[in-house]
C-alpha cells in the first residue's frame, strides 16, 4: 500500500528523487552512456552494485520479508523516471521492470527468494524471456519447454538478454506452463543489433538447461501478468523521465539559439510546439502515475489504467522526441548531439510491452464496446419545437 | 493550528450552518447568507469578510458537507462574483465597509456580478481597451462600449476596466472600478451568437458615472487589480473534479452506444482517441488538484483550459462526422426568452457543435493559451511587440 494519497509525494520520496537524480547524473552523464552503449557489455557493473546495495533502488517495491525495504510501487516509479531522463545504463528493463514484480508476486521457495535477494541486491541482473501480446500474457506464445528440471526451446529478442546473469523464462510442461530460473550461463545467446544501443537484446536458445522453478501452471499466469502490469506502469514512467528531460533541453536550445536577431523561442511557430510538447508530457505524467498508483493501492483497474498510461505515454514521447530534433534544427540530427539517442530510445519504449495502438485499441474494447446510451444530449431533428 | 483541527473546525461549522438552515428547505439567499456568517464562503478569507483566514485547501471540506446536504453550488449561481469579483474586492476595495457591503450580497446571490473586460477593439490584446473614465469631482465619467458580458442584463455590479491616462503606455493607463449595473448612461443590449441564442451582452456606457469610492486600487494600477481577476477566473475554471467518461465525452461516448448502425473502424479509432485525451486531462486535473492543497499549483495547472477547448471542438466535430447527414438539422434559430442569459446553451449536440467554436477564444484563444504556457511555464522570451513604450493614443488601432 502506497502510504500517501494519489498523486502526493511525500517528504521522503522528495528526497529518494534527489538522492537518484544526484546518483544518475554523477554516473549516467550522457560521455558515460555514450562509452557504455557501445561497449561489449553495454553498462558499468560496478556501478549497479551501488544502485542495488548503496542507493537499494532496485528493488524499492520489495516486501521486507523479502529483502526489500518495503517501500511502494509509487518509491520504485520515481526511481525509474531518473533513470528514463538520463537513459541509466544496464538491465533495467529485464531486473527492475519484469523480472524483480515476476519474483514478488510468485510464491515463496528457496530458487524464488535467493534469486530476489540477489537482484534487488544488484549482485545479479536478469531478463525477463516471456514473450508478451502487446504487454499481455499470451500462453500460445511460449515458445519453450519444460521436462522436469530442464527448459529447452528458443526465446526471441529478449531486452537484457545477452548481459543478464539470470533468465526468467516461461515453459509448458506436461502439468502447463511454469514460470522458471534459468542461469544464463546455461543457454546460448545472440546478441541482436539495435536501433536503441542503451536497450540491448539477445535471441536465447535452451537446451536441456537446468531450471529452477518459480511458479507452476496454477500461478504463473496471475504472476506473469502481474509483472507485465507492473512493467508497462513503470515503462510509462521511464517514458516520463526522458520526454521531461528532452522539453528541458529543447526550451534551454530555444532560449539560447538567436536567428533574425531574436531567440528562436520568441518565435510563436517555436513557443506553440513546445507548449504542446508540454501539454503531452503532463498528460503522460498523469496517466502513468495514475497507472503506478493503481497498482499500488487498488483503487482502479490495472489492466485499464496500464493501457491508458501506455498508450498516452508512448505516444507523448515519441512526438515529443520528434519535436525536439525539430526544434533543436541540424544540429539534432547530429550524432553529435543527444536528441537521437532520446529519440530511439522513444521508438524503442513506443514498441516494447505494446505500442500506443494497441493499448489505445484495448482501452476501446474496455470503455466503448459496453458502453451505455444514457446520459448523452438529444440529436436535434429539424421537426418544429 | 494544525490541518486536521483547522478541518474539524471547518467541518463543526458546516454542519452547524446545515442543521440551522437546511439547504432543502430554506431559500438560498438564506442558505448563502449562513454560510458567509459562518465564514465558509470562502474560508482562506478574514473573519468578518465570508471567511475564516484558513488555508484555500480546507474550502473542499467544507463544500462537501454544504453541496452533499443539498447546497447550491454557488460559483454556477454567481459565476463572476464567486471566482472573479470576491477576491477583487475583498484584497482591493477602498474600505472594510464597502467589502462587506459588497460581499455579502454577492454571497448570497442576491446581487449577481458581471466582468466588463473585452470590447469590440480589445480581445486578446485587452490592455489596449479604449473605455475612458474621466474624473470629476469626487465622480468618474465612463464612455465606451464592452462586449461578451455574460450576465450583464441580470447584474447588479460590473468589474470594470477602464482607460484613465490615453498619455502613457497602454498598461499603465488603466484603472479599475465597480460599476452600478443599474447607474443612468448605463445601457445593456443581448447580442445574438451564431448558435442563433443570446448568452452575452453588449454594454454601453455614455456619460455614466462612478463614485471615486468605487475604485478598486490606485488610479493606474488597473492592470495589476485585473490579473489577480484573471488568475482567480482560472483557478475557479480548473478546480473541480470529475469522473472519468464524464463531462464532453460522455456525449459522444452515449452517441456512440445509441447508434450501432453508423459504427465503423475508422470512427472507433477517433472516438478512442478523443476519450484517452480526455481522461488524461481529467487525471491532469485530479493531479493539479492534488498539487493547489500541497504546495501550490504546477504547469499541469495551465493545461486545461488548452486541452478542454479543443477537446470540446473535436468531440463535436466527431459527433456530426458519425450523424451525417442527420446532423445537419436543428432546433432553429428562433431567439428563445432569457436572452443574454448565459447556462441554456447546452441544447441538443449540433448546438453545442456550434457552441464549440468559441471554446478556443473565449476566456483566452488556443493562442494567448500556448503563449502563456510557453512564456509563464517554460520561461521562454515574449514576442516582439510593434506597441512597446508607446503611448496609448499613439497606437495604431482597427
Amino acid at each position: 500500500m502506497a502510504d500517501n494519497a494519489e498523486f502526493r509525494f511525500t517528504e521522503e520520496q522528495q528526497q529518494l528523487r534527489a538522492a537518484v537524480r544526484k546518483f544518475c547524473a554523477d554516473n549516467f552523464d550522457e560521455a558515460t552512456v555514450r562509452r557504455l552503449m557501445e561497449s561489449p557489455v553495454p553498462f558499468d557493473v560496478k556501478v549497479w552494485n551501488r544502485l542495488g546495495a548503496e542507493l537499494g533502488v532496485l528493488g524499492l517495491s520489495v516486501p521486507e520479508a523479502d529483502g526489500g525495504v518495503g517501500g511502494s510501487l509509487v518509491d520504485q516509479a520515481i526511481a525509474v523516471e531518473a533513470f528514463g531522463a538520463t537513459l541509466a545504463c544496464g538491465p533495467l528493463f529485464g531486473t527492475v521492470y519484469l523480472a524483480v514484480p515476476a519474483l514478488v508476486a510468485s510464491p515463496a521457495g528457496p530458487a524464488r527468494d535467493e534469486l530476489l535477494a540477489q537482484l534487488v541486491d544488484g549482485t545479479r541482473t536478469a531478463a525477463f524471456a516471456v514473450a508478451d501480446k502487446a504487454g499481455a500474457f499470451d500462453p500460445a506464445s511460449v515458445t519453450v519447454t519444460a521436462n522436469g528440471d530442464t527448459v529447452s526451446g528458443t526465446v526471441q529478442r529478449v531486452v537484457d538478454g545477452a548481459a543478464a546473469d539470470e533468465i526468467v523464462v516461461a515453459a509448458t510442461g506436461s502439468d502447463g506452463i511454469g514460470l522458471y530460473a534459468v542461469d544464463a550461463k546455461d543457454t546460448r545467446r545472440t546478441p541482436l543489433a539495435t536501433l536503441d544501443l542503451t536497450r540491448p537484446q539477445a535471441t536465447i536458445t535452451f537446451t536441456d538447461s537446468p531450471a529452477r522453478r518459480l511458479a507452476g501452471p496454477e500461478e504463473a499466469e496471475r504472476v506473469i501478468t502481474h509483472a507485465l502490469q507492473v512493467g508497462s506502469a513503470l515503462l510509462a514512467v521511464e517514458q516520463v523521465g526522458a520526454a521531461q528531460h528532452l522539453l528541458d533541453l529543447a526550451v534551454e536550445y530555444a532560449k539560447s539559439r538567436l536567428q533574425f536577431g531574436r531567440q528562436i523561442g520568441s518565435f510563436q511557430a517555436v513557443k506553440h510546439k513546445l507548449a504542446d510538447m508540454l501539454v503531452d508530457l503532463e498528460h503522460a505524467r498523469s496517466t502513468a502515475y495514475h497507472a503506478v498508483w493503481a497498482l499500488t493501492d487498488g483503487s482502479d483497474d490495472p489492466a485499464l489504467a496500464v493501457s491508458i498510461a501506455q498508450a498516452t505515454a508512448s505516444a507523448a514521447l515519441s512526438h515529443i522526441a520528434a519535436d525536439t530534433i525539430q526544434v533543436h534544427g541540424g544540429i539534432g540530427f547530429t550524432w553529435e548531439h543527444q536528441a537521437h539517442l532520446y529519440f530511439k530510445r522513444a521508438a524503442t519504449d513506443a514498441a516494447l510491452l505494446g505500442t500506443a495502438e494497441q493499448h489505445r485499441s484495448r482501452v476501446a474494447d474496455f470503455v466503448l464496446d459496453d458502453a451505455s446510451a444514457e446520459g448523452g444530449t438529444r440529436v436535434a431533428d429539424g421537426l418544429p419545437v | 493550528m494544525s490541518t486536521v483541527a483547522d478541518a474539524e473546525r471547518v467541518e463543526d461549522l458546516a454542519r452547524r450552518v446545515v442543521a440551522e438552515h437546511d439547504p432543502k428547505n430554506v431559500p438560498i439567499p438564506e442558505f448563502l447568507g449562513a454560510c458567509y456568517d459562518a465564514g465558509l464562503s470562502w474560508v482562506h478569507f478574514p473573519e468578518g469578510f465570508g471567511g475564516l483566514g484558513l488555508s484555500r485547501g480546507m474550502q473542499a471540506v467544507a463544500d462537501r458537507i454544504l453541496q452533499g446536504a443539498g447546497g447550491p453550488v454557488p460559483l454556477g449561481l454567481n459565476p463572476m462574483g464567486y471566482g472573479m469579483a470576491a477576491p477583487t474586492v475583498r484584497e482591493h476595495a477602498q474600505s472594510d465597509d464597502l467589502k462587506k457591503a459588497l460581499l455579502r450580497p454577492l454571497a448570497t446571490t442576491e446581487d449577481i456580478w458581471c466582468q466588463l473586460f473585452s470590447e469590440p477593439g480589445a480581445g486578446s490584446d485587452l490592455a489596449g481597451l479604449a473605455t475612458t473614465a474621466v474624473p470629476d469631482g469626487d465622480e468618474w465619467v465612463l464612455n465606451g462600449q464592452k462586449v461578451w458580458t455574460s450576465l450583464a442584463h441580470r447584474a447588479r455590479w460590473g468589474l470594470l476596466l477602464a482607460r484613465t491616462d490615453p498619455d502613457i503606455a497602454k498598461h499603465k493607463g488603466l484603472t479599475y472600478f465597480v460599476l452600478d449595473m443599474h447607474a443612468p448612461g448605463v445601457e445593456t443590449r443581448p447580442l445574438r451568437q451564431m448558435t442563433g441564442q443570446a448568452e452575452f451582452n453588449e454594454v454601453y456606457m455614455t456619460d455614466a458615472r462612478i463614485p471615486d469610492s468605487h475604485r478598486l486600487g490606485a488610479v493606474g494600477n488597473g492592470w495589476n487589480v485585473a490579473m489577480t481577476t484573471l488568475m482567480n477566473e482560472r483557478s475557479a475554471l480548473g478546480a473541480s473534479g470529475s469522473r472519468r467518461g464524464s463531462g464532453t465525452i460522455k456525449d459522444a461516448v452515449a452517441l456512440w452506444a445509441s447508434r450501432p448502425d453508423l459504427h465503423t473502424p475508422v470512427m472507433r479509432d477517433r472516438l478512442s482517441q478523443l476519450w484517452l485525451r480526455s481522461e488524461a486531462q481529467r487525471l491532469t486535473s485530479e493531479r493539479s488538484r492534488a498539487s493547489a492543497t500541497s504546495g501550490g499549483p504546477g504547469p499541469e495547472a495551465s493545461v486545461g483550459k488548452l486541452v478542454g477547448a479543443l477537446l470540446n471542438q473535436h468531440i463535436y466535430e466527431w459527433c456530426m462526422d458519425l450523424l451525417g447527414p442527420e446532423g445537419i438539422l436543428y432546433d432553429g434559430y428562433a431567439l428563445a426568452d432569457g436572452a443574454g442569459d448565459a447556462g441554456d446553451w447546452r441544447g441538443p449536440i449540433q448546438q453545442r457543435y456550434l457552441r464549440s467554436r468559441a471554446n478556443t477564444i473565449e476566456g483566452g484563444t488556443t493562442e494567448v493559451m500556448r503563449n502563456i504556457l510557453g512564456e509563464r511555464v517554460l520561461g521562454l522570451p515574449g514576442d516582439l511587440r510593434a506597441d512597446a513604450g508607446m503611448p496609448w493614443k499613439e497606437i495604431p488601432r482597427g
